[in-house]
């Protein structure tokens, strides 16, 4: 059954791509900031010793940098490559963000990035610290841009279904811009690269110190580290939580997924420890957690803000008939999957129906065909689903990645703030656990930051575009055999260039900041 | 003429510019072909490697630009090209991602691959990715064996708009052979480009000195073969389109009858031709300053108005060759007129885009490399 389907290949590639770039850009995102702090030391106090350390992780920088860009230019196209149906039902919204990106945040990161390289003595100081804060801006730009148009396919809003294009029309542009969703999201993963940097900061340092190596360097570097790492830890937090209101209020299906909720009730707990059924699905009646801790009322306070409130699970999702509060904040009665995808199909054929009845010339059949257009656009994607089945997302990885993102926050924050305090007190050297405890937070803070990622696009399965269009509808016309060639051929060459990065990484850090790089 | 009539023109117009732009900026492409044979030693391949990796980033912006401003101006030629020429998109892809690491990654110790294999991905984009964009932007002139029916979205077996018509996706347009001259002469465009920015950046006299030869070599075969391709270019039929009601009908020499009806294209093309003459002249006459950005600003001077004319009065610029009906054209294939005057204001940045670009090439070329450069205190070695 596995990768029999074109769009579980499709989807598998999308994964892999993407995945492969999140491990660069977060690092870029948030070290550009560490380099800019760094420099702007060097420039207010005139003191060698800021260029040196600045000087250092932008080596570290670059080299990452270099493989994020790599693995960014096939995820533009696999838009256009792999899901054409998207490409066009959406691209009008879809498509704005990305131009701008390119225009406002590409050239601006690659223009300034050339010169934070070569520039040392070929412009000013001063340029030259401008050039670093824009290179680091302009990642950031990036980010912006790219968030909002994922924001937009998790809350589509700001457009109109155009009968006589067949796609989907931006009237808002605003709309699509400050989304809440969007803004929340793109709070929430910034300060996730902000955090992710400074610990790979940190963790680097900290081999040093335990190496007994650069010692100035490395307790300089922690701390600037750990108080940009704290700071933005705060609102990562502050936004997470935003994040599950958001999904809560947009994407119920992926609130209950991340909860393994199957029933919901008034006053639903939030499950803190808990370990899944696996032989649990929608059809029986067994218990979904094998065993749980949970905070009670947790779900209902996170979904709702409101404790004894109702939070759909997925069977509840499935057979409809419980109410909720609407975008427009009216109190409505949710529709029976049965009934969405009757509803949806109503919308299809109408669809069809309006093209003919045009291509006759037949006023009356259109507009009638419109009319059903309009009543039940709301519903069109789920007219291409068949089982209830489909509209669940992969439970258990949601609901993992969720704890595991989660629980591992709640750990930086014991590490920055123990950080900070043995700094403080000028004994962070001698504490071996804490030094040992930086450099594992590495990896963790990369499998924290991919976690995150699959609650927020594993969770929203079968939608690419929420209740409008399922992955199935949004594929290209390739073949199953094409498809699977590609992936194989994007997984062996970013797998060989990551790990080109990492040796060349590991090379960079073991000679380290005290000798001259080049 | 309505405002979606006019903003149409207006991103058809921009998008071509970037692609003109883009096949100036690929002299760095260019350069990449000349790490073999003509750099006798590693000393010349570094000296290369460095000049052409101040400016590879902006190339390949350009490039990630054109894509995505395609794709907010006319979603569906994003859609339908990139998704049925698969494997021709996907190939081009592939040699800008190995072109991407391997300045960075190239001379650095723990490389994994090794500085020769690093070369060799320079050298393989340089020269077939050059060739495989200019086959791909041939496609808009002679079209492509692709379905495309927006209404089959409401298949709901089966709800796929547009696919390549035979397994090859996209490759078997290589084998057209305007699309390959054309991709040969972006190639020999950007090569003596290539040959012109070596020429005015690297303070080595031996590595110059050859490449001034190969440059009035090279310059030439691309003169003549450029030549050729304006001739063929003229003669080629292409389908006119009525804006109103999107019928098709096939006219002979389509492309040159646009660019004489529309007069300002053809001024254009003639002034680009002008320039890269004239740079020419000036190689063999051995005045070289300015002359790498004579040369440049006739390459996109002659190239906008080819893509400009491909789309502008009334054109099908992505002809289906299973169905004329398929066709794309700037009326049915482009974004809805709010979008695309969203994106028009967003197009004003463009002139301060270029402004601080402009600025940052400048205080970068002020000093030729050479190696005393390079292995000074406080310079970024690749
Ligand atoms: C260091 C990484 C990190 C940490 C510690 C957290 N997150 Fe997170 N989270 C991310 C990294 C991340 C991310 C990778 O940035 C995601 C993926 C998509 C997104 O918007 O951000 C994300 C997504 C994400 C989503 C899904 C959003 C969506 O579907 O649109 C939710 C509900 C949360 N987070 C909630 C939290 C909560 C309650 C946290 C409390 C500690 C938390 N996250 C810590
Ligand atoms: C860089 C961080 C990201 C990561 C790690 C990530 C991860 C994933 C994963 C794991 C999937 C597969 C889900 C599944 O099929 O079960 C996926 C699908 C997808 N994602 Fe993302 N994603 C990221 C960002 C984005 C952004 C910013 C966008 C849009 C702008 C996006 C658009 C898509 C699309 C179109 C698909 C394929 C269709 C689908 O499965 O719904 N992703 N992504
Ligand atoms: C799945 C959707 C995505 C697409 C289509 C995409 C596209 C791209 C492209 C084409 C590049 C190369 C740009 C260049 O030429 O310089 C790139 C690099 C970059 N992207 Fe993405 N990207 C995606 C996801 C993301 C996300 C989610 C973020 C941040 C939140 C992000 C941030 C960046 C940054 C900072 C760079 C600079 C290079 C680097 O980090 O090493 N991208 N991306």
């Amino acid at each position: 059954m596995f990768l029999s389907s074109l769009a579980d290949v499709s989807r598998l590639q999308f994964a892999l791509t993407a995945m492969f770039h999140w491990i660069f850009v977060p690092l870029t995102l948030g070290l550009g900031f560490i380099i800019a702090f760094m420099e702007t030391k060097y420039v207010r106090s005139g003191d060698e010793f800021w260029k040196k350390t600045a000087k250092f992780w932008m080596n570290v920088f670059a080299v990452n940098f270099a493989i994020g860009v790599a693995t960014g230019i096939i995820l533009e196209f696999e838009f256009g490559t792999n899901w054409s149906n998207y490409s066009w039902f959406v691209g009008d919204i879809f498509g704005a963000p990305l131009a701008i990106e390119g225009i406002f945040a590409f050239f601006m990161e690659s223009t300034f990035f050339a010169i934070m390289f070569f520039g040392w003595n070929k412009v000013g100081k001063k340029a030259h610290l401008t050039a670093t804060w824009l290179t680091a801006i302009g990642t950031n730009l990036s980010a912006v841009w790219i968030l909002i148009a994922n924001s937009w396919m998790q809350f589509p809003t700001g457009m109109e279904f155009n009968p006589d294009t067949a796609r989907n029309e931006m009237v808002d542009f605003w709309a699509v811009v400050f989304s809440p969703v969007a803004i929340n999201k793109f709070l929430h993963t910034v300060t996730n690269a902000y955090v992710l940097a400074s610990i790979v900061v940190i963790g680097i340092s900290s081999w040093y110190l335990l190496k007994k190596r650069a010692t100035d360097f490395s307790l300089k570097s922690i701390k600037t580290a750990s108080i940009f790492g704290f700071v933005s830890l705060i609102v990562l937090i502050w936004t997470g939580d935003g994040s599950a209101y958001q999904v809560a209020k947009h994407q119920p299906m992926k609130l209950a997924a991340m909860e393994g909720l199957y029933r919901g009730e008034h006053g639903t707990p939030l499950v803190a420890v808990g370990m899944l059924n696996p032989s649990k699905t929608i059809h029986d009646d067994k218990d979904p957690l094998l065993f749980e801790i949970s905070i009670p009322q947790g779900l209902s306070i996170l979904a709702n803000r409101k404790p004894g409130s109702f939070v759909p699970g997925i069977n509840d999702i499935i057979e409809g008939g419980y109410e909720y509060t609407d975008h427009n904040g009216n109190t409505v009665t949710a529709v029976s999957f049965e009934e969405a995808k009757e509803r949806g199909r109503i919308a299809i054929n109408a669809l069809a129906g309006y093209h003919e009845a045009k291509k006759a010339s037949d006023e009356e059949a259109a507009q009638n065909a419109l009319t059903n257009i309009r009543k039940n656009f709301d519903y069109f994607g789920y007219g291409y689903l068949d089982k209830p089945e489909e509209l669940v997302p992969n439970v258990p990885l949601v609901f993992y990645a969720f704890r595991i993102m989660v629980g591992l926050g709640m750990f930086f924050i014991l590490l920055f703030i123990l950080k900070l305090f043995y700094l403080r007190k000028g004994t962070l050297q001698e504490k071996k656990w804490l030094l040992y405890a930086g450099i594992i937070s590495v990896p963790l803070v990369y499998i924290c930051s991919q976690a995150g990622w699959i609650v927020a696009e594993v969770g929203r399965q079968p939608w690419t575009i929420q209740d409008l269009l399922p992955i199935k509808a949004a594929v290209s016309g390739n073949s199953v055999s094409d498809v699977t060639t590609t992936l194989v051929i994007f997984f062996v060459l970013f797998s060989i260039l990551l790990a080109a990065e990492l040796r060349i990484m590991f090379n960079i850090i073991k000679k380290g900041p005290e000798t001259k790089q080049s | 003429m309505t405002t979606l009539y006019f903003l149409q023109h207006y991103w058809w117009a921009l998008v071509s510019l970037l692609g003109a732009i883009l096949v100036a900026l690929m002299f760095v492409q260019g350069g990449q072909t000349l790490l073999f044979g003509i750099a006798r030693n590693g000393n010349d391949r570094t000296l290369l490697v460095n000049a052409f990796g101040h400016k590879w980033e902006l190339t390949f912006t350009t490039l990630v630009t054109f894509g995505g401003a395609a794709f907010a101006a006319f979603p569906l030629f994003y859609s339908t090209s990139f998704g049925s020429a698969y494997w021709l998109w996907i190939s081009i892809l592939l040699l800008f991602v190995i072109q991407a690491v391997s300045y960075e990654y190239r001379s650095k110790a723990g490389n994994l691959l090794g500085t020769r294999t690093y070369e060799v991905f320079l050298l393989l984009n340089g020269a077939l990715g050059t060739i495989l964009l200019g086959v791909a932007v041939g496609t808009f002139f002679t079209g492509g064996p692709f379905i495309m029916q927006k209404m089959n979205l409401t298949d709901l077996s089966q709800p796929v708009i547009s696919y390549w018509d035979n397994g090859w996706k996209g490759l078997d347009a290589i084998a057209v052979p305007f699309n390959l001259l054309l991709g040969i002469g972006v190639f020999l465009a950007a090569r003596t480009l290539g040959l012109l920015y070596t020429i005015s950046q690297i303070d080595e006299p031996g590595l110059v000195e050859r490449c001034r030869k190969h440059a009035k070599i090279t310059g030439s075969i691309f003169v003549a073969g450029f030549v050729v391709i304006l001739i063929w270019y003229f003669l080629l039929p292409g389908y006119e389109v009525n804006p109103e009601t999107g019928a098709l009908a096939v006219v002979g020499s389509k492309f040159f009858i646009n660019m004489t009806e529309l007069v300002w294209p053809l001024v254009m093309l003639l002034a680009g031709v002008a320039l890269v003459l004239a740079g020419m002249i000036r190689l063999f006459t051995g005045r070289e300053k300015y002359n790498f950005y004579i040369t440049a600003l006739g390459v996109v001077l002659a190239v906008w108005p080819l893509l400009i004319c491909a789309a502008f009065n009334n054109t099908a610029y992505y002809v289906s060759t299973v169905n004329p009906e398929y066709s794309l054209t700037l009326y049915n294939s482009s974004s809805s007129e709010f979008t695309l005057k969203v994106m028009a204001y967003v197009s004003i940045a463009i002139p301060f885009v270029i402004a601080y670009i402009s600025y940052v090439w400048r205080a970068l070329v002020r000093k030729k490399i050479s190696n005393s450069e390079l292995n000074g205190e406080d310079s970024h070695k690749y």
